[in-house]
C-alpha cells in the first residue's frame, strides 16, 4: 500500500509517499524526515514531549496520523528560530533557566508558543500553568517554565503593539 | 555583589541553544547504517516456570533476522550486583543470579523471556506476538511481610528464603535499651515510604555496534555513568576486555538514579550486535520503563524517638523493610543500608541509634536507587517523628529541633559518619526570615474563613554526598571505587578541552565545570570545552550520582588544572627568566612577582607546543593533565524546608501554599543551576508527598503502568518556591568547598508536604490525625479525617 501525502514542514513543501498508513507525524518527521528534535517521551499523548504546531496549533504528534494531514503546515522545533534568531519563546527560556536535560524542551517550547497564540493565557502564572500543564518535565523546571512564558507572552504582546502603532 | 563570570556566577547554560532548538543528540536520535531493531518479548505474569519457548514460527515472520532466548545467554554471565551488605550475622547478603534473558523462571511483569531482533521495529514487535511461550504460573510474592513469612514459596528457588539480609547498624543493644529505658517519652510511628516510577523523560535507548575488523564493541546508551558500564558489562557479563570495549552515553534526557544501573538490554544489544556483525537498536516504549527502570524508595517502618522530659533526644530505633524486587539491580544493596542507617542521625545529638533493615526479594520490578536514595527515606522518618513527639510533648516543632541542634564540628554521629561542618542554626534562621510565621495565624484565620484548613510544616534534613571515598565504601561493601577524573588538555592557541569521567544529563556541568577551570586561569569561559558521556575520550571515572559531580569531579578538575598551573608557570619562568616560584597568575598573565615584567596565558600554552625557546631538559613539551581524586569524607548539605497548605475539609484536596527552602550546600559554583536543581528536587518531593505512588495488585501486575495511572508533577500542580543557599560552610575536605545540590529537594520537601497537612487538620481539630501515609492524595486525606 502506497499513500502520498503533501505537506509542509517548517517552510518546504514536502511530498511523502507512506507504505504503513499507521504512521505517526512524530515517526514521520524522527524516521523519514531526519527532523529528530521532536521526542518521544510516552507515544500516547500523555507526556506532550512530541508536541508540534500543525496549521498553528499544538498538538501531539504522537497521536497524529501522517496520512491526515494532506496540505498541512507543521512547525517543529527545528524550524522555529529564524537562522541565528531565536524566537522569543526559546530566549526567554533561556533567561529563565527553563529546562535542564532537554528532553522535554521542544515539546515545551512549540507548546508555549501555541498557547501564546491562543491568547487565553496572557500573562497569568496560574493560567500558564494550567495551559502548559500538558508537558511533563521530570527535571521540574516548571518554576523556570512558567516565568518563561510569561516574559515571552509580555514580550511579544508589546512587540505586536510596536508593530500595530 | 553578583560575578558575571567564573565561580559564583550565573552564568546562562552553554548547553541551552543546542536543546533549546532540537539539536541536542540523544541516543535515540543515533541511527547506524545497516541497523536492525530488537524487540524483547516480557512476561506478562509476575512469578513462573518457563516450560517452553516456540519461536518457529515467529522466526519465519517476515523480516526477522534471529530471535534471542535465555538459553542463547548459557555462556554469558549474569548482571552483577554492585554492592555486598553483610547481615546481622557476618553473612554475606544472599545475592541471585540475574540472567540477561530469563532462564527456568520469570519472576516480574516484565522479565524478558525472548528477544527478536528484525530489519524494523515493527517487524520485531508483530514477529514477537507469534512466540508460544508456556507458563506454570506460581505464587507471586508481592507483599514484604508475607514473603519473608515462614515458608512462602520464594522468588529465587536456589536461595533459602526471600530474606536477602537482615542488618544491624549503629548503637549496641545495651546502649539502645538503656537510652529507651531512661526515657521520659517515646513517640512510636509507623510509616511506608512508597515505590516511586523514576521516570525520566527519555526512555532508556542501547544501540550495540560491532567493528568485525577490529574486533571491537561499542554500546550507545543513556547512561549517568559510561564507565561504569563499560566495566561491569565487560568484565562481569560479556567477557569484553575494556580496551574492546567503547560505551557513549551522549545527551542524556535525564536520569534521577535510574540510569545509573547496568541493565539487560545493554548488554543484549553488545552482544547480539557481535553475534549478527551488524548494529543493534532497542528503544524502550514507556511501558517498558514502567516495567524494566529500577523503582526507588518502597520502605515500611518502625521508628521509635526517646526523648526526655525537656524534648532532648536520647535514641532512635528503627525497623525498616525495604523491598528488593525480584533481582538485586546494580547498587541495590547500599539504598537502605549505607544510604540510610548512616543518614539516621539527622542534624542532631541524638547520643543511641540503632537501625534494623530487612531486604527483601518479591515479584516486581527492581528496587534501586532513585534521587536521594536512602537519604529521604532517612529524612522522612525522622522528621516525621519529631513533629509527631512534639505534638505530644506539647512543643513548638522549631524550638524541638533547636533543642538538638549539632552545634559543634566535626561531628561523629552513633551511625559512622562524620559530618565535617554545618550550621543548622543558620538554616533555620533563614528559613524562618522567609516564611513570615509569625503572620501564619492570621493566614490560618483568613483561611478559615474560607472553609479551608491551612496548616505550616517545617522540618530539616540532611544528606551524605559527594560519594565517597574508596577506602570507606570499600568496607562497607562497594565492589568499585568511588573516586572521580579528569584530564585538562590545553591547546597549542591556548583554548582548554576538560574530559571528565563524570556525566552531565541536565545538571549544566558544560557550563559550570568550565566556569570554574576559567577562573582558576583567569580566561573567558568560552576557552574552556567540557567533554564528558564516551569511554574512549575521557579518563575511567565513576560518573555522575549521589550529588557528587562537582564535589568529587569537580575537584579532580581542580587538581589537574592546578598541575597544569604549575607547568606553565615553569614555561612562564623561563619565557621571562625567573624563578618559577616568583611567578603569580592572575586574569589569564604569567607575571614576575614585583614586577610588571609579563607574558600571557597564550604565549605559553603556545611555547609548551612551539618548544623553540623552552627549558626542554627539565620539562617536556605540551600542556596535558589527568587528575584523580578520591575524597577523604562524604560532603554533608543540610538545610531547612517549609511548606505551607491549604487542605479543602469536603474533599481531603491538598493545596500547595508556599514552600521554601534554606539550603547549606558550601561554596556556590552556579547559582541558578543550583536554583533549577533545587526546584527540581522539590518538584519530586512533592509529587512524592502528594501524587506518585507505583502500585502493584496482588497478582503482581502493575496498576500504574502509564502516566494516566501514575500521577506525574504537572505545571499546574506546583507552586513558586522561595530558594536561598546563602548560608554557607564550605566542605572542610575539597578544594572547592562544595557539597553537591541535585538531591536535596527530593530529601528535604515529603515531610515538610506531610507535616502542613497533619498540622492542618490537628489545627482544623481533628486531633485523631496524626500520620497519613504518602501520597497524600485526597481520598486518603478525607479518609484520614473521617478517622
Amino acid at each position: 500500500m502506497s499513500l502520498s501525502i503533501s505537506l509542509t514542514v517548517n517552510g518546504d513543501r514536502c511530498d511523502v509517499d507512506l507504505d504503513d498508513p499507521r504512521v505517526t507525524l512524530l515517526d514521520l518527521l524522527r524516521e523519514r524526515m531526519a527532523l529528530p528534535g521532536t521526542k518521544k517521551g510516552c507515544d500516547r499523548g500523555q507526556c506532550g514531549a512530541c508536541t508540534v504546531l500543525v496549521n498553528g496549533r499544538r498538538i501531539n504528534s504522537c497521536l497524529t496520523l501522517a496520512v491526515t494531514l494532506n496540505g498541512a503546515e507543521v512547525t517543529t522545533i527545528e524550524g522555529l528560530a529564524a537562522g541565528e534568531d531565536l524566537h522569543p519563546v526559546q530566549t526567554a527560556f533561556i533567561e529563565h533557566d527553563g529546562f535542564q536535560c532537554g528532553y522535554c524542551t521542544p515539546g515545551q517550547i512549540m507548546s508555549a508558543v501555541g498557547l501564546i497564540a491562543e491568547g487565553q493565557a496572557g500573562d497569568d502564572a496560574e493560567r500558564i500553568r494550567e495551559g502548559m500543564s500538558g508537558n511533563l518535565c521530570r527535571c521540574s523546571a516548571y518554576h523556570g517554565i512558567t516565568e518563561a512564558v510569561q516574559d515571552a507572552a509580555r514580550r511579544m504582546a508589546s512587540a505586536d503593539e510596536r508593530k500595530s502603532a | 555583589m553578583p560575578k558575571d563570570s567564573g565561580i559564583g556566577a550565573a552564568s546562562k547554560r552553554r548547553e541551552d541553544v543546542r536543546f533549546l532548538t532540537g539539536k541536542g543528540k540523544y541516543t535515540d536520535d543515533i541511527n547506524l547504517a545497516g541497523q536492525a531493531y530488537v524487540h524483547f518479548l516480557r512476561s506478562d505474569v509476575a512469578h513462573a516456570k518457563i516450560v517452553s519457548v516456540d519461536t518457529s514460527a515467529a522466526a519465519a515472520m517476515p523480516g526477522v533476522v534471529r530471535i534471542f532466548t535465555g538459553d542463547d545467554f548459557s555462556g554469558v554471565g549474569g548482571l552483577p550486583c554492585g554492592w555486598q551488605v553483610t547481615d546481622r550475622n557476618g553473612q554475606p547478603m544472599q545475592e541471585p543470579p540475574h540472567p540477561v534473558l530469563a532462564q527456568g523462571k520469570v519472576r516480574h511483569v516484565g522479565d524478558p523471556i525472548a528477544a527478536v531482533v528484525a530489519e524494523s521495529a515493527a517487524q520485531a514487535r508483530t514477529a514477537a506476538e507469534a512466540i508460544e511461550v508456556t507458563l506454570d504460573e506460581l505464587p507471586p510474592q508481592i507483599d514484604m511481610a508475607a514473603a519473608l513469612k515462614d515458608g512462602a514459596p520464594k522468588v529465587h528457588d536456589e536461595l533459602t528464603s526471600n530474606l536477602c539480609y537482615d542488618w544491624v547498624f549503629g548503637s549496641d543493644d545495651a546502649a539502645i535499651d538503656a537510652a529507651f529505658s531512661g526515657a521520659a517519652h517515646v513517640t512510636t510511628l509507623d510509616l511506608v515510604n512508597q515505590r516511586l516510577a523514576p521516570n525520566a523523560m527519555e526512555p532508556r535507548v542501547a544501540v550495540g555496534d560491532y567493528n568485525d575488523a577490529a574486533g571491537d564493541s561499542t554500546l550507545y546508551t543513556t547512561s549517568q555513568n559510561p564507565h561504569v558500564i563499560r566495566l561491569l558489562m565487560g568484565a562481569f557479563v560479556l567477557g569484553i576486555p575494556e580496551h574492546k570495549l567503547r560505551v557513549v552515553a551522549p545527551d542524556v534526557g535525564g536520569g534521577f538514579g535510574s540510569k545509573i544501573f547496568h541493565y539487560a538490554e545493554e548488554a543484549f544489544c553488545t552482544f547480539a550486535a557481535k553475534e549478527l556483525k551488524r548494529p543493534v537498536k532497542w528503544t524502550a516504549s514507556r511501558s517498558e520503563a514502567f516495567m524494566t527502570d529500577a523503582q526507588g524508595r518502597d520502605h515500611v517502618t518502625k521508628i521509635e524517638l526517646a526523648l526526655d522530659a525537656d524534648g532532648k533526644f536520647l535514641g532512635v530505633r528503627t525497623h525498616t523493610m525495604a523491598n528488593m524486587g525480584a533481582y538485586l539491580s546494580t547498587f541495590a544493596p547500599s539504598v537502605p543500608t549505607y544510604l540510610h542507617g548512616t543518614l539516621m542521625a539527622g542534624n542532631y545529638t541524638t547520643p543511641a541509634i540503632q537501625v534494623n533493615v530487612k531486604a527483601v526479594f518479591t515479584n516486581t520490578v527492581a528496587v534501586d536507587a532513585y534521587r536521594g536514595a536512602g537519604r529521604p527515606e532517612a529524612t522522612y522518618q525522622l522528621e516525621r517523628v519529631i513533629d509527631k513527639a512534639a505534638r505530644e510533648m506539647g512543643m513548638d516543632p522549631v524550638e524541638i529541633r533547636r533543642k538538638n541542634f549539632i552545634t559543634s564540628f566535626p561531628y561523629a554521629t552513633p551511625v559512622a559518619v562524620e559530618y565535617d561542618t554545618g550550621n543548622y542554626v543558620a538554616t533555620m534562621d533563614k528559613l524562618l526570615e522567609m516564611i513570615d510565621r509569625e503572620g501564619f495565624e492570621a493566614r490560618r484565620a483568613e483561611a478559615a474563613s474560607r472553609g479551608k484548613l491551612r496548616g505550616l510544616g517545617i522540618n530539616c534534613y540532611i544528606e551524605a554526598c559527594g560519594i565517597a571515598p574508596s577506602a570507606l565504601v570499600g568496607q562497607l561493601g562497594a565492589r568499585a571505587g568511588l573516586y572521580e577524573s579528569a584530564t585538562v588538555r590545553v591547546n597549542a592557541t591556548g583554548g582548554l578541552v576538560v574530559m571528565t569521567g563524570s556525566h552531565s544529563h541536565g545538571q549544566g556541568h558544560e557550563t559550570s565545570f568550565a566556569q570554574v577551570v576559567a577562573d582558576m586561569i583567569g580566561i573567558d569561559e568560552n576557552m574552556v570545552e567540557i567533554v564528558h558521556g564516551d569511554t574512549a575520550n575521557t579518563p575511567m571515572g565513576m560518573g555522575t550520582y549521589g550529588s557528587r559531580s562537582l564535589a568529587v569531579g569537580g575537584s579532580a578538575m581542580v587538581r589537574a588544572t592546578e598541575k597544569i598551573i604549575a607547568k606553565a608557570k615553569k614555561i612562564a619562568a623561563h619565557l621571562l627568566e625567573a624563578a618559577d616560584t616568583d611567578i603569580e597568575l592572575k586574569d589569564g598573565q604569567f607575571t614576575v612577582a614585583g614586577t610588571d615584567r609579563s607574558v600571557a596565558w597564550g604565549d605559553v600554552t603556545l611555547a609548551a607546543y612551539v618548544p623553540h625557546n623552552y627549558p626542554i631538559t627539565e620539562i617536556e613539551p605540551g600542556l596535558e593533565e589527568t587528575a584523580f581524586y578520591d575524597p577523604n569524607n562524604f560532603t554533608y548539605p543540610a538545610g531547612a524546608y517549609a511548606c505551607e497548605v491549604e487542605v479543602d475539609p469536603d474533599t481531603g484536596k491538598v493545596e500547595i501554599k508556599g514552600f521554601a527552602a534554606a539550603d547549606d550546600f558550601g561554596n556556590i559554583v552556579n547559582p541558578m543551576i543550583v536554583d533549577g536543581q533545587v526546584h527540581g528536587g522539590i518538584a519530586q518531593g512533592i509529587g512524592q508527598a502528594l501524587l506518585e505512588d507505583c502500585r502493584y495488585d496482588e497478582t503482581g501486575q502493575i496498576l500504574t503502568g502509564s502516566y494516566m495511572d501514575y500521577a506525574m508533577p504537572r505545571a499546574d500542580d506546583l507552586p513558586f518556591y522561595q530558594v536561598d543557599h546563602s548560608c554557607q560552610t564550605p566542605c572542610t575536605h575539597n578544594p572547592l568547598g562544595v557539597k553537591g545540590c541535585g538531591e536535596a529537594g527530593a530529601i528535604g520537601s515529603p515531610p515538610a508536604v506531610v507535616n502542613a497537612v497533619v498540622d492542618a487538620l490537628q489545627r482544623g481539630g481533628m486531633s485523631h490525625v496524626t500520620h497519613i501515609d504518602m501520597p497524600l492524595t485526597p481520598s486518603r486525606v478525607w479518609a484520614a479525617m473521617q478517622g
